[in-house]
């Protein structure tokens, strides 16, 4: 991937020096510090992901045809977080950002996002995403961040729902040059920045970053809402905006696959299925004999 | 010569993705390196030179405290250059995960996470991991020049020391501290569970009616000795915690006998005990998914067949 680096305001620290440029364009400004405003402004990137339940496996391949599309669900939880964030804050934006490879699939998810509370849409739609790598998707956020005039808050899910790669929040992290906490459960915003607390695979913490900052959610974050018919209705009317790759500088090339996939079937189990008949006690008796005889049980 | 870089803030997982690395090195023709940081680097070192690392680098920075994902990234970046790796192996915790998607951005290379089966195929390193909500595995290989995998704990076992430990060397790393700060940092409230590390597990899911039920869960781990899992159904209750969840969005487990109670088996559950040695499941439902994916099944009202069993257990 190659990017001409551009000219960047404000201080740079040490470090993401390289990443920053990366991403900086001229002209562009450098996220909160160019707004100059005292609300809060909250990106949240969402991710339209095949419905799951939906997926048939025929062959041992997936069938995704005619699979309906929704929401990320941790997605949503990072929107409901916003939202929390942006009324506690009394006033400030949340603009819902997706990276597709077309504008059709996430026109209808995104007004549900728009329809929960999110005030305005930005879009990446290009067909060159069609088959886009994690890196490639945080190209285009950090890009389109920069582009929409910056954010104090870049808020993600976890991971997608289908793929719960993980990877995004981290990359776009990367790109912007900004501190990153993950896993939140709960997100305050005031004093020194964001704060967060996650569990984390042996402790609990709480963590503390200025702003901007990249924070990604785990779904004991909140619960979703629901919007009403009457939000539903006014969605429609909430300003979408839609970049190409070109509108962002980037040509296909900057998000070209890094990687292969060689298959992608669904597993073959090679398991006994032995039922055990009988009533309760019949069953209870024949297992633990199995379990005796499978050497599990040392008796 | 260009190296396979290894990292992981547990011991265990470093340990275990050094010394298979040893062996993709070699079909590779590859060195390996292996990192370890913090106060306790020192001690872990020589372990990790002795199941196959050529290299290990060491570094008690201050910068590395609390182990910021922005800094521990830069650090890696740094002895990726030092170590000309090619390959970086990075333990896929929730630490290892965010840490292995920023640097692969940093060094431009391609990333795959939660790799649960590895291996070096024409040449190749192939990584398998979970796709669509686990209803698939995608074998995937890496095609950028530096390659970055988040490999899942327990992928690989743990083999014998080495003769010919390698070298121990500190890392000459230029840091700066993270932005991040920890205001405070405490063990999980309640006993907490490694279950990617547990021999036996009673799984528990929604065929539980009411959360004091659970007792004739435990009572069936207890006589079994096994740990307790559950779907993330019932996380969502708050009937257990967090990190007693298995699938998806838990723990991957590879117990030696994985016992299902009341789970229908949804995929995103299943992913979680697939490579469990031994599978039993109890359901209700004859028609359960859960059935397909065992080695023992038991059709019956978990109410009945629970006591029943724990009785047997215990005579």
């Amino acid at each position: 991937m190659a990017l001409s680096p551009g000219r960047i305001r404000g201080p740079v620290p040490d470090g993401v020096r390289r990443a920053r440029a990366y991403v900086a364009q001229a002209d562009a400004g450098y996220l909160n510090d160019a707004r100059g405003d005292a609300s809060v402004k909250i990106v949240v990137c969402v991710k339209t992901n095949p419905d799951l339940q939906m997926v048939r496996i025929k062959n041992r391949e997936p069938v995704l045809e005619a699979v309906p599309y929704k929401v990320g669900d941790l997605d949503k939880n990072a929107i409901e977080a916003a939202i929390q964030l942006r009324d506690a804050a009394g006033e400030g934006t949340i603009v819902a950002l997706s990276v597709a490879e077309g504008n059709r699939k996430i026109k209808e998810t995104l007004k549900e996002v728009l329809a929960m509370g999110a005030d305005e849409a930005v879009v990446v739609a290009d067909p060159a995403l069609v088959s886009a790598d994690p890196g490639a998707v945080a190209l285009a956020i950090a890009k389109a961040v920069l582009q929409s005039g910056g954010c104090d808050l870049l808020l993600f899910g976890e991971g997608s729902t289908d793929n719960y790669s993980g990877q995004v929040g981290s990359r776009t992290a990367e790109l912007l040059g900004l501190p990153q906490i993950g896993y939140a459960r709960t997100i305050t915003i005031g004093g020194a920045g964001v704060q967060v607390e996650r569990g984390m695979d042996d402790v609990t913490e709480t963590l503390e970053a200025p702003l901007p900052a990249a924070v990604t959610v785990v779904s004991e974050i909140n619960e979703p809402r629901i919007p009403s018919l009457m939000n539903i209705m006014k969605a429609g009317k909430k300003p979408v905006t839609e970049y190409t790759l070109a509108d962002l500088g980037l040509d296909p090339a900057a998000v070209a696959p890094q990687r292969d996939i060689l298959s992608n079937l669904a597993e073959e189990q090679d398991r006994k299925r032995i039922m055990l008949q009988g009533k309760a006690a019949e069953q209870a008796e024949a297992l633990a004999n199995a379990l005796i005889k499978e050497g599990v049980l040392e008796r | 010569m260009a190296d396979i870089l290894v990292y992981s803030e547990k011991r265990d997982t470093a340990l275990e993705l050094t010394y298979q690395a040893k062996e993709f090195a070699g079909a590779l023709g590859l060195g390996v390196s292996a990192v370890a940081f913090g106060p306790t680097s020192g001690e872990v070192a020589p372990e990790l030179a002795a199941l196959g690392a050529d290299t290990v680098y060491v570094s008690d920075d201050p910068a590395l405290e609390g182990l910021q994902t922005d800094v521990v990234a830069e650090a890696l970046a740094q002895v990726a250059g030092a170590a000309k790796a090619t390959c970086v192996l990075v333990g896929s915790t929730r630490r290892g995960k965010e840490l292995a998607s920023r640097l692969a951005q940093k060094l431009g290379a391609g990333c795959v996470t939660d790799v649960s089966s590895m291996a070096v195929e024409d040449g190749v390193l192939v990584a398998g991991r979970y796709a669509f909500g686990g209803n698939t595995v995608a074998r995937e290989n890496v095609t950028t020049a530096v390659k970055v995998f988040a490999v899942m704990p327990k992928a690989f076992e743990i083999g014998a020391p080495l003769a010919g430990a390698g070298t121990v060397v500190t890392a000459a790393l230029t840091l700066t501290p993270s932005a991040v700060k920890v205001v405070d940092r405490r063990p999980k409230e309640g006993e907490s569970v490694d279950l990617s590390a547990a021999a036996r597990i009673v799984g528990m899911g929604r065929g539980f009616g009411k959360r004091e039920d659970l007792a004739l869960g435990e009572q069936l781990a207890a006589a079994l000795r096994a740990e307790i899992g559950a779907t993330k159904g019932l996380s969502d209750f708050q009937w257990v915690s967090e990190d007693r969840i298995i699938g998806l969005s838990g723990a991957k487990t590879s117990p030696e006998l994985y016992v299902s109670v009341g789970i229908s088996g949804q995929i995103q559950h299943t992913v979680g005990i697939s490579s469990a040695k031994l599978i039993v499941a109890i359901n209700k439902d004859k028609d359960a998914a859960i059935f397909q994916l065992a080695d023992y099944g038991i059709v019956g009202d978990l109410y009945e067949v629970l006591p029943a069993l724990i009785e047997k257990l215990k005579a």
